[in-house]
């Protein structure tokens, strides 16, 4: 089975406060610290156990970044994928959801695979299109929120995170599923994975071997447009309610009030 | 030169960091009140090959050097262990590991190596005697030889880890040094099993590092096939000195990392702690020293970076090995003593961790050699003075 799991580098989120520029409007990449997303950790951890437990299967991390993003994919091989690729081209500067999930398709779309596991979200961005703009890209469906996933001869099948508990989802293959975070423990590159690491395959695409046009991809081919950009608003100051005999009844208003209660 | 730190050492930091994260200043803490050995992160450490660093792939490690071996102590130690994970590294994967692959036959190494990366016993190494520390030459522990064995007698002190360890670095004198043609003959090196008839030892009472024993070993006739010898006999020392320049590197990795964790706690409270309504951190009287002390332990870093390179290059690395050795246990100590200091009261509490770390990196301004041994090495070797003692 040919499993593919879709990652992204992003600035350290433990060491670096995100900063917007100004002029560009994009969260600054440059001279910041940069990690694989912890979120996709989670989601490497899924695959490989999905791998290891199918056997005589092979996970590839394919991401789309500039030519930095090969440290993010070494870490991932470190952790046990066995391939990787990475779509670099400076025609994709600035690619909105469309752009990125239109190059992740193509490359995908190249490799016949049966899964591809996504992450909910990025923990920069955090639009969580992404990985339902991929799956429309190839005409596949969508498996979302699993905090589990098997695979039982043609499908696939997953244990969705709902709000009271989990439901049980399935999908002929190929599909697109995306991991909920948290679900799985992480796994952290050992000593050998390093060094076998720099063995495993690697290769690294443009948009010409995609087949993809500069116009439909990168700034030039943005359909999302950034109008503005401001801080959140600060959290204003709760209220203190003095208990002179009604606080209980105060709070039930406001409880009350909001629909909370 | 290139300073470039390579994608290789960078997930090897992260990576250990990760691992260490589960293991912090508390379990550390734990660990030193109990007198326990930190059983469950070495297990782990093993299993994710960290122990098997040096050891090359085709006896189940890694096979990088010492450079990276030191970046992982280094991380441990910054993330809770102190100074005192620097001896757990010395003991299995400097006496063992690396003294049979630089030194030993090839049915040793295919003996020992796997077993050691897998992490299925741990060494230790019985080289100081009560009267032979710095003195390593006047070792007095005798090895006889009877047909295809060697029977051995002495004594030894301060051996750490012997307690646990499944094989031991015995070092004995094959020709004793008044019958040797020249002081450096004559010294041999054994592997042993410490748990065999002949061998026993009695811990010592000690100021810090509780994870680890430190121990008197007594060796009484005890009886060992020719086949246990590492190289030639009499040859030791020569095979020594590998093992004693790696035995700095790691000392010098763990003061490093103990120093760079002390200086961290330091400055966290330094900038939390309010005192006559400003913060702590305010104040140069806090700040300089903090930040003299960064200065030295990143000049420890560096030196200990050219001393490992050496080492993993088989070029001459003792004077780096020894300058890197003393300079980062001087600062490492007075980092631990400056934050206890930043503390004040709450760093003389175990509760603050400072005290721990304090009580352990003091170990390293005494051994693996004292600060004036490393003194008199550069005043001898290095500077070309005449030797004073």
């Amino acid at each position: 089975m040919k499993i593919f799991v879709c990652v992204k580098q992003i600035p350290d989120p433990n060491t670096v406060e995100s900063k917007l520029d100004p002029a560009t409007k994009r969260l600054v990449r440059t001279g910041v610290s940069l990690v694989l997303d912890p979120g996709d950790e989670t989601t490497i951890a899924a695959a490989i156990k999905l791998r290891d437990s199918l056997g005589n299967s092979e996970l590839t991390a394919i991401s789309m970044g500039p030519a930095s993003a090969q440290e993010a994919l070494r870490r991932a091989l470190a952790m046990g994928v066995d391939r990787a690729i990475l779509i670099s081209d400076s025609a994709l500067a600035g690619s909105d959801v469309l752009g990125t999930a239109r190059t992740l398709a193509a490359a995908l779309k190249r490799e016949n695979p049966d899964l591809i596991f996504c992450s909910t979200e990025s923990t920069d961005g955090y639009t969580g299109m992404v990985p339902g703009a991929i799956a429309e890209f190839l005409g596949l469906p969508q498996l979302t929120f699993a905090r589990e996933i098997n695979v039982e001869g043609t499908k696939a099948v997953i244990k969705r995170v709902t709000q009271t508990g989990y439901e049980v989802v399935e999908s002929p293959l190929p599909a697109v599923v995306t991991i909920a975070s948290g679900s799985f423990e992480a796994i952290y590159p050992t000593m050998k994975g390093i060094m076998s690491a720099r063995k495993k395959p690697f290769s690294q695409l443009s948009l010409s071997d995609l087949g993809l046009d500069p116009s439909q991809v990168g700034e030039a081919g943005a359909r999302e447009q950034v109008l503005s950009i401001g801080k959140a608003e600060a959290r204003a100051a709760g209220q203190i309610i003095k208990d002179e005999g009604n606080a209980a009844e105060i709070i039930a208003d406001f409880l009350q009030r909001h629909q909370l209660l | 030169m290139d300073f470039q730190t390579s994608e290789e050492h960078t997930l090897i930091r992260e990576s250990v960091r990760q691992l260490a994260s589960r293991y912090g200043l508390e379990y550390w803490r734990e660990k030193d009140r109990q007198h326990a050995f930190p059983e469950e992160l070495w297990q782990e450490l093993a299993r994710a090959g960290w122990l098997g660093t040096i050891i090359p792939e085709r006896y189940g490690g890694a096979g990088m050097g010492l450079l990276e071996m030191a970046i992982v102590v280094e991380e441990m130690a910054a993330s809770g262990a102190g100074a005192t994970i620097a001896q757990l590294f010395m003991m299995t994967p400097v006496f063992g590991a690396l003294t049979i692959l630089r030194h030993g036959s090839e049915e040793q190494r295919e003996r020992y190596l796997p077993a050691l990366a897998r992490g299925e016993f741990d060494f230790s190494m019985a080289l100081t005697e009560p009267d032979a520390g710095s003195d390593t030459l006047a070792t007095k522990t005798l090895a006889r030889r009877r047909g295809d064995e060697y029977v051995i007698s002495g004594q030894k002190v301060w051996i750490s880890g012997v307690d646990r360890a499944g094989g031991m670095l015995l070092v004995a004198r094959t020709t004793p040094l008044e019958e040797a043609p020249r002081r450096t003959f004559g010294l041999s090196l054994f592997l042993v099993d410490p748990r065999s008839p002949g061998v026993s030892h009695q811990p010592l009472e000690k100021v810090g590092t509780h994870c680890v024993t430190s121990s008197m070993v007594f060796i009484d006739e005890l009886v060992v096939p020719k086949t246990a010898l590492i190289g030639e006999e009499g040859e030791g020392w020569k095979y020594l000195v590998d093992t004693l320049n790696s035995e700095r590197i790691v000392t010098t990795a763990g003061c490093v990392g103990a120093g760079e964790l002390a200086i961290k706690l330091a400055v966290d409270y330094a900038n939390a702690r309010m005192v006559f309504g400003q913060k702590i951190g305010r104040h140069q009287a806090i700040q300089f020293p903090l930040a003299r002390l960064k200065a030295e332990i990143e000049m420890a870093r560096l030196m200990n970076y050219k001393a490992a390179w050496l080492l993993d290059h088989h070029l001459p690395c003792a004077a780096e090995a020894n300058m890197a050795k003393m300079v980062a246990a001087e600062a490492a100590f007075n980092a631990c003593d400056q934050a206890m200091q930043t503390l004040g009261g709450y760093g003389f509490s175990t509760e603050y961790h400072i005290e721990r770390l304090w009580r352990d990196v003091r170990l390293f301004r005494l051994a693996p050699i004292s600060q004036e041994m490393v003194l008199n090495y550069i005043a001898q070797h290095v500077l070309g003075l005449p030797r004073s003692y």
